[in-house]
């Protein structure tokens, strides 16, 4: 047998033999994915935060806390459905698990869809990117930025909810793709535990 | 048994307790919202909750408790040496608003 048939067996037998690191792989590339994602949030957020302290006249928007309040009980909700999904599919109720991934994503519209009503509010009061009738225009770039993107996050993550969920019931998709689609979720919740504070509560009208 | 294992083995009443936690550290953010004090102090209690509450989720709804040590160690020490790296730009925000010392 000569070297490079012992270089290729053995190349081989690595790809194939045990995930990379001793890690499943689409646990870990949805890791690493999770960690970029953690600082494009980070970066928006503090330069929010940038923004907000150095202008005198950020304003204070909002006058009632039921619909953002509402908003975080749906998405904290969807990340226990998502769980009791996992834990289904975990001990092989396919038909639990699809169920409850459905009623995720169900949840996650039901967000959105409350999100995109708060949007035509602020729209309304005469709120847009560059002006509003408060103070500063900034507060309009940057409050529709961040909000934006977690409402994208969260309108892919349904995306991704219906396609593993409906995958995962034909058998193409096993417990770990679920595991690994509930990580980005639960993320999106995590992120959303920064926003509302930063983004709603600290711009209460008191 | 592994840790993965025990893991997975656990009931939803672990999985429960961690959600009523987080729905509490939820409502206890807007309370602070309405606390009758000055916005920095504000700003560091939510932070503080906003923390404690990502913690939660990311070691028992992301299960990053299960992993290995290694990964732990890893996804932490990596994520923490970003976030704080990311906090360069406050001095300058400061001295738009005081507009001092290199404006005058």
């Amino acid at each position: 047998m000569s070297q490079t048939d012992l270089t290729m067996e053995g190349h081989s037998t690595g790809l194939t033999v045990g995930p990379a690191f001793s890690f499943p792989t689409k646990k870990l590339a949805m890791w690493l994915f999770i960690i970029a994602d953690t600082m494009t949030f980070a970066a928006c957020l503090i330069a929010y935060g940038f923004l907000r302290n150095g202008t005198a006249n950020w304003p204070r928007p909002f006058h009632s806390i039921t619909n953002v309040a509402l908003m975080t009980f749906i998405l904290l909700t969807s990340s226990l459905t998502m769980l009791f999904g996992l834990r289904s599919a975990w001990a092989g109720d396919k038909a639990g698990a699809f169920r409850w991934i459905m009623i995720t994503a169900s949840l996650g519209i039901v967000f959105a869809l409350l999100h995109i009503r708060e949007w035509i509010g602020l729209i309304g009061e005469g709120m847009t990117l560059f002006k509003n009738p408060w103070g500063t225009g900034l507060f309009g770039a940057s409050f529709f930025s961040i909000t934006g993107l977690h409402l994208t996050h969260v309108t892919c993550g349904v995306i991704a909810l219906i396609a593993v969920g409906v995958r995962y019931k034909g058998g193409r998709y096993n417990a770990d793709d679920i595991e690994v689609l509930g990580l980005y979720w639960h993320f999106v919740d995590l992120v959303w535990m920064f926003v509302v504070p930063l983004v709603y509560l600290l711009n209460l009208a008191h | 048994m592994t840790t993965a294992e025990e893991h997975k083995s656990n009931g939803i009443g672990k999985d429960l307790a961690i959600y009523a936690c987080l729905l509490a550290l939820a409502g206890l953010q807007f309370v602070i919202a309405y606390q009758n004090i000055d916005a920095p102090q504000m700003f560091m209690r939510m932070l503080v909750v906003a923390v404690v509450e990502a913690g939660l989720a990311a070691m028992f709804f992301m299960h990053l408790g299960a992993e290995k040590r290694g990964f732990l160690l890893f996804v932490a020490v990596f994520t923490i040496f970003v976030l704080l790296t990311l906090q360069y730009g406050w001095t300058d925000s400061y001295r738009m608003v005081t507009g001092a010392p290199f404006s005058k």
